[in-house]
């Protein structure tokens, strides 16, 4: 069986950047599995502008920034395999794949880096009542018809969820031409950024229906109707709130999960909040050996954040790879009142080299708030912060002395 | 008069206040980087945007390339300029920043390629499947 020091799963912006950081570590036996027939994952869809303001200090399309790592990559030795999709991995990283050239093989890794994304809910996991007629789509895939293929998928739409992929596809759809009737969100606040929201809805006058929820969907071949209701507190829709609107197309931008289809396969153990792996400050998953990074381990907001995310994963793969990484799993980092979940969700302070960031989300939006890190009772660190939404994620940086002696675990936590 | 608004250039998202007499802009504060000052500015006296679009594309891997702005444009002038972009049929292959319409709509700005397209010699997916 072909050997290999680090397979990578997925050829989009984590599983590029993890492997142009293990190149950087002078690892250069690495090969990245790509199902799709070009790199760059999803990034080749979102043609719209503002990626790479963190990475390369410009504000870049989707495809420009993917360009930009291939074009490196192409300057090392790391090999792609396109067309080819991973059907099996094992707990001893054995990696079972099938292409079109070379059929079904298997080889072993040293290491795994899981970067195979996340995929959109469907309208099956929001069970929205009414016909099912065609016209309904996840937002991402009306935007893969778009601008990937050329086809725009209605003429009159309205959006379910204000996660950003429904916003800018609500702009989108309206430059070409569209009619956007509106965007419901069951929250009582949006989900997506507040610079998708003024940019995609307010500047086209596209109204944001928050607390509301689609009740009725009316159409035999194709959507001909919705209705939308205001919801309580319980998320209940409220009698005599209807609006109706005459609309072809229902998109749905009603939230991403992680990939893990593999991972569960093999029982790593993932997170009831995040829905991706559990991993600890080296990204590593339950399983030893394999890692996990970008938006396979937890929705991000920005793709420079999974860059960044699966650069460290690469250093820490390249550590692990010359067995520099304590393998002993260290405490507990974990969630407290008011935050939804951290990444790191275990830390080994040892393997900490210079500081240890710790990303979060909070439950719900707050003004002039102050975030806690503690350690049982004891108080690690205070921060300030100004604004917290949900959609937006946060991090917390601890130096290596703020760790070094720890004694029950890190909880992160909103301070009363 | 104070204007609460929140920056738009970078995902950051930062929230500006921005201290407004008539249409001059006196003070701006909220902002962590000086884009967020000249975007006050912009948006309270001549809102602009970055435009991104797709034009039809032959014998590329897919049959749309992805476009840009050179730099952001008025407001007011995205939907002519999404009718000069709808004009445009280019041939693979195209190198990225590559110029696809020059000064469009004599607005000073040009309409780049936001990524390259090789020309592909076998199995080309025109849409058709």
């Amino acid at each position: 069986m072909r050997k290999i020091k680090c397979v990578i799963i997925g050829g989009g912006s984590a599983g590029l950047s993890a492997a142009l950081s293990l190149v950087k570590q002078g690892i250069e036996d690495i090969l990245i599995l790509e199902r799709d027939q070009e790199l760059g994952g999803i990034l080749n869809q979102c043609i719209h502008n503002g990626f790479g303001l963190h990475t390369f200090n410009e504000e870049l399309s989707g495809p420009s920034y993917a360009e930009r790592y291939i074009q490196m990559l192409e300057t090392t030795k790391v090999k792609v395999l396109l067309n080819t999709m991973v059907i099996k991995i094992t707990q001893d990283r054995i990696i079972e794949y099938t292409n079109p050239n070379e059929g079904y093989v298997q080889i072993q890794a040293d290491s795994i880096i899981l970067a195979m994304g996340c995929r959109e809910r469907t309208r099956g996991a929001i069970s929205i009542p009414g016909y099912r007629p065609a016209g309904i789509w996840t937002a991402g895939t009306a935007q893969r018809y778009l601008n990937l293929e050329g086809y725009l998928c209605g003429k009159r739409v309205f959006i379910l969820g204000s996660g950003d992929i429904g916003l800018i596809m609500a702009r989108r759809m309206t430059l070409e031409g569209a009619i956007v009737c509106g965007v419901a969100e069951l929250q009582p606040y949006s989900n997506g950024l507040p610079r998708n929201i003024k940019q995609c809805l307010e500047d086209f006058n596209i109204p944001l229906y928050l607390s509301h929820t689609i009740t009725d969907i009316k159409g035999i071949d194709r959507v001909e109707q919705i209705t939308i209701n205001q919801v309580n507190s319980k998320f209940e829709p409220i009698e005599n709130t209807e609006k109706v609107f005459d609309v072809d197309t229902v998109l749905l931008s009603v939230g991403l999960i992680p990939e893990n289809a593999l991972s569960e396969e093999i029982e790593i153990k993932i997170h009831s909040k995040t829905k991706g792996p559990l991993v600890n400050e080296s990204y590593m998953t339950s399983v030893p050996g394999i890692f996990a990074c970008g938006n396979v381990l937890h929705v991000h907001d920005l793709v420079d954040f999974v860059s960044h995310e699966a650069s460290k994963t690469g250093l820490a793969v390249a550590r692990y790879l010359t067995h520099d990484l304590d393998m002993d799993c260290g405490y507990p980092c974990s969630s407290g009142q008011g935050i939804g979940y951290v990444v790191p969700m275990q830390v080994q302070p040892k393997n900490i080299e210079i500081n240890l960031e710790i990303l979060f989300r909070v439950n719900k939006p707050s003004k002039d708030t102050t975030i806690l890190v503690k350690d049982g009772q004891r108080i690690i660190k205070e921060v300030k912060k100004r604004h917290l939404n949900p959609s937006e994620m946060e991090k917390i940086i601890l130096t290596k002395d703020e760790i070094s002696n720890i004694t029950e675990g890190i909880q992160v936590e909103v301070a009363q | 008069m104070k204007q609460e608004m929140i920056c738009i250039t970078c995902p950051m998202s930062c929230h500006l206040l921005i201290e407004v007499e008539g249409k001059q802009v006196i003070e701006v504060t909220g902002n962590a980087c000086p884009r967020g000052k000249e975007y006050a500015i912009n948006e309270i006296t001549s809102p602009v945007r970055v435009l991104t679009s797709t034009v039809i594309i032959e014998n590329a891997l897919y049959p749309r390339l992805p476009v840009i702005t050179s730099k952001p444009i008025p407001k007011d002038k995205m939907m002519d300029v999404m009718r000069e972009i709808d004009k445009i049929k280019v041939q693979a292959p195209i190198n990225v920043k590559d110029v696809i319409i020059q000064d469009v709509c004599s607005l000073g700005v040009d309409i780049l390629a936001s990524r390259s397209m090789n020309k592909m010699e076998h199995e080309v997916n025109d849409g058709k499947y």
